[in-house]
């Protein structure tokens, strides 16, 4: 059973159409990649399936339209993981990571700013996960980009949400990081999540992802397994460049090697 | 610097709150002992003793209570729900929009249709400010524009207060207003505390609603729509629990100014930084602060008592100097 079922979906911000009729699905436990140049329109497909933007056309979850639950419930459904990096305070990491657990805070009169210990337990594994509970004490904004993008990631999955958007998680990360924080997307699927995430790195793509939509100028331009979508002409259409691919322990990897024509039709 | 716990720093503001308050009724032209204070309260002391206590010195207290609990927690829901520590009441010219709200309702004299018509005016103009400074943020300003945005308000509100005093009839009313729109919580009565008194209850209440949604408004708008933050209603508690709180006070007292600005940031580290945390020490802060500029003032040796919002605005000026080079130097 699919977990989201995207359908006919048309965003359009400021007077210009962003995402022009799209259609796709996420199933349960799988990692869907979305992949496209500059542009293409990628995060703002991914804020309109967090409901932060306005819409047409069909966003269902788990066969229900996303956008009948109450915040609440949709809290609780799925967790978004922003581009931008914006914490404005110099919060603790645990305080920040902590902040995950809002969806299932009691009312303000009852145990405000208090965990319960599921919440603590939460909180530590999510931590322990991503590698910053040694980071624990520290103040977010003395954190690396790096730290501070594992930090984030542990707020978004401490909410233990079914379905995670991830808009970019590893840009900011060095090759280390970058294969730990994929393979924690893998094993959130292992649990019957779906994960939608924003890549730049078609390596990772073809590596982790069970499916990849490609997008360009707000269309999809192809959906499939990475070795359907990551071709040769593909990545000359949409992204103008020519790539280094082969295969290795039977994966596929993808290394732009060169500029081309884009292939306009 | 010296650490105070999360939790007691509630304690020992209360706890301050409540030494300075008597120390407030102890000081002013009569001295009186603690015992003598206590007989005024109580109504045992002299006849003397007892009217300076419950009609002169008792209302000054509760009027630095509400003054100064209305501008630490707007001052903190403010910087919290813009992101930015150097929003302020005062310097968002909400004060001021206030300020010109109370003239407008001298000058046209609504006073003497009714008693609300002064604090209903002032909070009025305080949520057209509130509300015209949301409107600019929204629309993605930075730091910056939100600053000169408030800049601008606040030289406006003052501007047309300056028209209204200018054509004003009555050059005596002009004198009253002039003092008045200084800020000040002197000789002022029970009437005064009655006034504001329900408003700035709702205001803080509301106010005080929004610290978890604060919190988590700490990971960026986005972030906190998709965890179930309603932004929109957290807008409007903040917009009028403010408007309601300040434009109430100063009503009563005139714009006493930077005491929104310099109590959050001085109480954030013992916070752990949290934007909802801060909201209840700000306002106890707050009360703190005036109270303690108010005594001040009655016990330097000038030839006429200062006014109130004057020694603010001194202290609280170079302050906010200080905090606009640090961040600049943040931001290189």
């Amino acid at each position: 059973m699919s977990l989201l079922d995207i359908a006919g979906l048309d965003v359009v911000l400021g007077g210009k159409s962003l995402v022009r009729g799209l259609s796709f699905e996420i199933g349960e436990g799988e990692l869907l990649g979305l992949v496209g140049p500059n542009g293409a329109g990628k995060s703002t497909l991914v804020k309109a399936v967090a409901q932060l933007l306005e819409y047409r056309g069909e966003i269902r979850f788990q066969g229900r339209p996303l956008n009948a639950l109450s915040a609440r419930e949709r809290a609780r459904c799925l967790a978004y993981l922003s581009q931008e990096d914006p914490v404005q305070w110099p919060i603790s990491v645990r305080d920040l990571v902590g902040l995950g657990r809002h969806p299932y805070r009691g009312s303000w009169w009852r145990g405000a700013g208090r965990s319960g210990t599921g919440d603590l337990e939460a909180i530590e594994s999510a931590m322990r996960l991503t590698d910053v509970w040694r980071l624990r004490e520290r103040r977010v904004t003395e954190l690396s980009g790096g730290e501070r993008a594992r930090a984030r990631l542990a707020r978004v999955l401490v909410v233990e949400a079914p379905l995670i958007l991830a808009d970019e998680p590893v840009a900011a990360l060095d090759p280390r990081h970058q294969l730990q924080v994929m393979q924690l997307l893998r094993s959130a699927c292992q649990s019957g999540r779906g994960v939608l995430v924003v890549l730049h790195d078609l390596t990772l793509a073809s590596r982790f992802c069970d499916r990849l939509v490609m997008m360009d100028r707000g269309e999809l331009i192809a959906t499939g397994t990475p070795t359907e979508v990551l071709t040769a002409e593909n990545l000359a259409r949409t992204y103008g460049v020519r790539a280094v691919m082969g295969e290795h322990d039977g994966q596929g990897y993808v290394v732009p090697w060169d500029t081309s024509e884009p292939l306009r039709s | 610097m010296f650490q105070i716990r999360p939790r007691s720093l509630t304690l020992v503001l209360v706890l301050t709150l409540l030494g300075l308050s008597l120390a407030s009724l102890c000081f002013g032209e009569a001295p009186l002992s603690l015992g003598e204070v206590v007989g005024g309260l109580l109504g045992t002391g002299t006849e003397e003793q007892r009217l300076i206590v419950q009609q002169i010195r008792l209302p000054r207290v509760l009027l630095a209570w509400l003054v100064g609990c209305s501008l630490g927690a707007s001052g903190a829901a403010l910087q919290g729900l813009l992101r930015n520590p150097l929003a302020e009441p005062g310097l968002l010219g909400i004060s001021a929009s206030a300020g010109l709200g109370a003239v407008v309702a001298l000058y046209f004299g609504l006073t003497a249709l009714s008693l609300w018509a002064l604090p209903v005016a002032a909070m009025s103009f305080a949520l057209l400010a509130t509300a015209v400074l949301y409107a600019l943020t929204r629309a993605g300003s930075t730091n910056l524009t939100l600053i000169l945005a408030g800049i601008a308000l606040s030289s406006l509100a003052t501007a047309l207060t300056s028209l209204a005093l200018n054509l004003a009839p009555n050059p005596g009313g002009v004198q009253d207003i002039v003092l008045w729109l200084l800020g000040s919580i002197a000789d002022r009565s029970f009437d005064d505390v009655w006034l504001c008194l329900p408003f700035v209850i709702v205001g803080l209440a509301l106010l005080l609603l929004t610290g978890p949604s604060l919190d988590v408004l700490a990971l960026g708008e986005g972030e906190a729509r998709t965890l179930g933050v309603d932004l929109g209603r957290l807008r409007g508690l903040i917009i009028l629990g403010s408007a309601l709180s300040v434009g109430a006070t100063v009503a009563v007292s005139g714009a006493i100014g930077f005491v929104g600005l310099v109590v959050p940031h001085l109480l954030r580290r013992f916070v752990d930084y949290r934007p909802g945390r801060l909201l209840l020490p700000s306002a106890l802060g707050g009360a703190v602060l005036i109270l303690a500029a108010d005594i001040a003032v009655r016990l330097l040796d000038t030839p006429k008592e200062l006014m109130l919002g004057v020694v603010t605005a001194l202290i609280g000026a170079p302050f906010f100097m200080a905090l606009v080079l640090r961040s600049r130097r943040d931001m290189l």
